[in-house]
């Protein structure tokens, strides 16, 4: 598991008071948070910061997986 | 004071020279008729005279303003098949927000949003109108309007662009995606990003601040730095109302309402 995936799934946990510790870099983080549309959205700002980068939107057209999201923000990076 | 009853989608409230304005009607403040009719009964109670500052915050956890009230948009297009019909209604809405968001614009007081959440489409137009923009951290603001097959249209893009750059105008338009409050502050938009949940605590100790000074020269000062681009405000009124009648929209409105989809915006 990448660097990136791990601190995706811990902040991702944190954020959302989710156990994270079942978390795979393949499930579907929307499932296993359990968060909706404008969930995501607090999601995506509190990736940005933490990381330091900036997604738009598009970019994450169609991602649903933890490592999905990992390339994304590595490729921002 | 309070603008109306406890079914009113705001409050409206003076405390120590300060107007609060309350945006309280759930899911996420959406803007349809009686959002608009309470705006313009906030702003017939304002007066200047008792009030020198004024903060606009939501109190709901979701957000600011989610912008127009897109269900209710839809349910009145299906309720008007008569093309010439929906588009007198279109434009008599149109051009009361506008109405609103320009008395808004050119109060005689210091004016400041305090964001938190989703702040989209009209949501973002109606902070547009502010004089200073506080955001916390959870702030995140988009014009989502093309993906519906229309522009915003409650003034938000003159006021975009008297605020920022055409280059960011054009990117935040034309893709309709989303930017945070780190954003934001960087391309000048946003003057204040607190904490998550402090922007109300940091948007009233802005406003306490701007009662302190003489009346005459925040008024002056204001005016001069914030001009109103009424001819483009005009332009767009007319190109939102061309757009938006249009059978593409209501298809797209219709998709949106339907959508039982949890990620419409990823």
């Amino acid at each position: 598991m990448s660097d990136t995936v791990q601190r995706l799934i811990a902040l991702s946990g944190k954020k959302f008071k989710v156990d994270s510790s079942a978390f795979t870099p393949e499930s579907d983080f929307f499932l296993v948070l359990g968060i909706d549309s404008v969930q995501s959205l607090e999601l995506l700002s509190e990736i940005e910061l933490e990381f330091d980068v900036e997604i738009p939107d598009y970019e994450l057209t169609g991602v649903k997986t933890f490592v999905g999201l990992a390339q994304v923000i590595d490729d921002r990076r | 004071m309070t603008a109306a009853g406890a079914q009113s989608p705001l409050t409206l409230t003076l405390v120590d020279g300060v107007y609060e304005l309350e945006l309280r009607a759930p899911p996420v403040n959406e803007i349809g008729l009686p959002m608009l009719e309470a705006l313009e009964r906030a702003l017939d109670e304002l007066d200047p005279a008792q009030g020198r500052a004024l903060v606009i915050y939501s109190s709901l956890s979701s957000g600011f303003c989610a912008g127009a009230d897109l269900r209710a948009l839809y349910q009145g297009m299906l309720a008007t098949p008569e093309l010439e019909e929906r588009r007198r209604r279109v434009s008599d809405f149109i051009d009361r927000i506008h109405v609103v968001m320009n008395r808004l614009d050119t109060l005689p007081l210091t004016t400041i949003a305090a964001i938190h959440g989703v702040c989209f489409g009209g949501g973002f137009e109606l902070a547009l109108t502010c004089d200073v923009l506080v955001a916390d951290k959870t702030a995140r603001f988009c014009f989502p309007e093309l993906r519906l097959g229309i522009v915003p249209g409650f003034g938000g893009i003159p006021r975009l662009k008297r605020e920022v750059g055409n280059g960011v105008v054009r990117d935040l338009l034309l893709t309709g995606r989303s930017m945070n409050a780190k954003r934001a502050q960087n391309i000048g938009l946003v003057s204040q990003m607190v904490a998550q949940g402090k922007q109300l605590d940091a948007a009233r100790a802005t406003a306490r601040q701007a009662v302190r000074f003489d009346r005459a020269a925040a008024e002056t000062c204001k005016a001069f730095i914030k001009p109103i681009p009424y001819a483009e405000l005009e332009a767009e009124k007319e190109l939102f109302k061309r757009l938006s009648v249009r059978p593409v929209v209501l298809d797209a409105l219709k998709k949106f309402v339907e959508s039982t989809d949890v990620r419409p915006y990823l």
